[in-house]
């Protein structure tokens, strides 16, 4: 285990349904398939991928919200994996989530004040009066009006719903939060102030973040490193930068291609994946990307690539990343392509820039 | 602090506390008015009868409604508006402790199953079908019979026979909520199963669980009224209405009074629970301010 690692997934395994058995066929889906990867303290790690990739499940693997099928996971060195009911349930204050979907992640019976105060009283982060202080300041942390504290989740909109979701997972003083999508119910506009809200938490409470995403310019805004998932696999890991400049496996440059264009005459020239995700009950054999991979050569269907290291801390598994690399088709043409993921990243800019003046 | 997004609007501050919020329901109110109506019959009876309700008189057999006996005289003469006063007692009785009884052990045996699922869920499941196999009626006059003729023993069965629906709603709904991210944000801030099950999962399940109930009681009164007939219930002479009911259709043609007025009361006092359940479901809920 790295020095600097607070979460680190060993061999982690989770398949959800029944094997088969003499009545009936394998229900098996095979949603993460020995991950290895460990988070660094105060880095932003995303994992991203595709729809059913197993990115969510991981996440929730990573925090005991589900068990894995086989696999450890550490926590400040510690298995997290072999704790008894008590003392996880004691850890849960430094290890916190993020849900994507605002709407469902309030239990509509509780007023915030008494959603926020949950885990302050469980925990004894503050009793009595000081309870609902460290309301009033959550409230304020997020960017809420402390007065507001006693309506009920329905009263407010997404945007702010997503910010007593923040709320509450800052509410035990964690070390380490995961975010389940945590913006990709919002709209663009909101999504910009909850993504740079999250970037001052972290600064301000030293917190690590882990933020599990489909959304490519919400990475690239907020991440340090980036891992790749596809199929239950993680496919590459390097730093934000890498990945987006220099992305070594075809379903990182795939996936980046797939980036809208803005501009229509630019749209012919570019090469996307063909197909669907393979079903996860049934992965293709060998690399689980070779239905689907450009570079698809006989050995692929066969051998199954590990995670190797290939410099620069960067981690890829495919077996011909040195020749697609130098045949240099992976690296998307910059410019026009990346018209909307620009704008975007700027709107996220001018957001910031424009609280930075006005101070906080 | 800036961060406060401008944009973004909430409602006009309003607070309702359960209670005002029931009472603002038009047809909760009239469903209290009317339980309430009942209950003060029931408790004041003795001060309300203008005869004894177990004094028979000969004289006065199968009498239509009068200015002596308000609501007429059954087939051995007795005054039947002071038999529905002493009537409301066992059958309110019957409604209310035996719809209890199947909510105690019927939503406990709900939420388990359906929170912790697996092993309890199945044991539970399996009994709750076994029983649900046997028409419920038939289940009360069974357990009524075993445990001997009373009225609080009728009060029993029904509750027992009633349980399987309650179970079955219960677990329903919990499976239904369980997957919600507040409940698995409640398991994530490290909330024990139990407090998770009671603030979280309960709550959010209850209103149909209030709803049914209150449809419950409704049948409970008649299943009381059944069982009286069977001599299983209200012993003889003391009135519930479902016995009364059950004497009167006999007599459907020749003294309607007899059946009409202890069914009328049926019918109040079930629509005025409904309604209540109605109010209180709404009630119950913050998102109907």
């Amino acid at each position: 285990m790295s020095q600097d690692a607070i979460l680190e997934a060993r061999n982690v395994v989770k398949r959800f349904g029944k094997p088969a058995n003499f009545m009936r066929a394998s229900s098996l889906v095979h949603a993460v398939s020995n991950v290895s990867l460990s988070v660094r303290r105060g880095e932003t790690l995303a994992i991203v991928g595709e729809s059913g990739c197993g990115k969510s499940t991981l996440g929730r693997v990573l925090l005991r919200l589900l068990e894995p099928t086989s696999g450890q996971v550490f926590y400040e060195g510690t298995e997290i994996t072999a704790l008894g009911q008590r003392e996880m349930r004691r850890l849960r204050r430094e290890l916190q989530i993020i849900f994507q979907d605002p709407f469902a992640s309030l239990n509509p019976r509780m007023s915030v004040r008494q959603i926020l105060a949950e885990p302050i009283r469980l925990h004894r982060v503050a009793t009595g009066r000081a309870v609902d202080e460290r309301v009033d300041d959550l409230m304020r942390t997020v960017g809420l009006r402390s007065d507001w504290a006693d309506r009920y989740a329905h009263e407010f909109s997404g945007g702010q719903r997503q910010r007593i979701g923040i709320a509450r997972a800052l509410a035990g003083g964690p070390k380490l939060i995961v975010g389940d999508e945590p913006v990709s119910a919002l709209d663009v506009s909101i999504q910009a102030q909850v993504v740079n809200l999250l970037g001052e938490l972290k600064q301000d409470f030293g917190l690590t973040l882990l933020i599990v995403a489909h959304d490519l310019a919400v990475i690239r805004h907020m991440s340090d490193r980036v891992a790749v998932m596809y199929l239950g696999e993680v496919v590459e890991l390097a730093s934000a930068d890498n990945v987006y400049e220099a992305p070594l496996h075809p379903y990182t440059a795939a996936l980046l291609q797939a980036i809208p264009v803005s501009n229509p005459s630019a749209r012919g020239q570019r090469q996307l994946l063909q197909g669907d995700v393979p079903s996860p009950t049934a992965p293709p054999s060998g690399c689980r990307f070779h239905t689907r991979c450009p570079h698809a050569r006989p050995r692929c269907t066969e051998d199954h690539p590990q995670l190797e290291t290939a410099g620069d801390g960067r981690q890829v598994a495919c077996h011909f990343w040195r020749e697609i690399q130098s045949a240099g088709v992976s690296v998307p043409a910059r410019g026009e392509q990346r018209g909307a993921l620009d704008k975007r990243l700027a709107l996220y800019r001018a957001r910031q820039a424009q609280r930075l003046e006005t101070g906080i | 602090m800036t961060l406060a997004a401008q944009a973004e609007t909430v409602a006009p501050r309003r607070r309702f506390r359960g209670l005002s919020r029931l009472v603002r329901n038009r047809g909760a109110l009239v469903g209290v008015v009317v339980v309430l109506f009942f209950v003060v019959l029931a408790v004041f009876a003795p001060w309300l009868a203008t005869h004894d309700p177990f004094a028979s008189s000969f004289t006065s057999v199968r009498k239509p409604p009068s200015a002596e006996y308000l609501l007429g005289t059954d087939e051995i003469g007795r005054d039947i508006y002071s038999r529905l006063l002493y009537g409301a007692r066992a059958s309110l009785m019957a409604g209310v402790v035996s719809v209890a009884i199947a909510l105690a052990i019927g939503v406990p045996l709900g939420l388990i199953a359906g929170y912790f699922g697996g092993l309890v869920d199945g044991a539970v499941s399996r009994v709750i079908e076994a029983l649900l196999a046997i028409p419920s009626l038939i289940l009360a006059i069974a357990l009524a019979a075993t445990l001997g003729p009373s009225l609080m023993n009728a009060m029993l069965a029904i509750g027992i026979a009633a349980t399987p629906i309650f179970v079955r709603l219960t677990r329903g709904q919990v499976l239904a909520v369980k997957t919600e991210d507040y409940v698995e944000g409640a398991r994530a801030i490290g909330l024990p199963h139990i407090l998770i099950i009671v603030r979280y999962i309960l709550p959010n399940v209850l209103s149909p669980i209030v709803v049914q109930a209150t449809i419950t009681i409704a049948t409970a009164i008649i299943a009381e009224a059944s069982l009286s007939f069977l001599g299983l219930g209200q012993q003889p002479p003391n009135p519930s209405w479902g016995s009364m009911l059950n004497t009167a259709k006999n007599y459907m043609t020749q003294a309607p009074w007899m059946s009409i007025f202890p069914g009328g009361a049926i019918f109040l006092v079930v629509l005025g629970f409904n309604m209540l359940g109605d109010g209180l479901r709404d009630a119950l809920d913050p998102r109907n301010n």
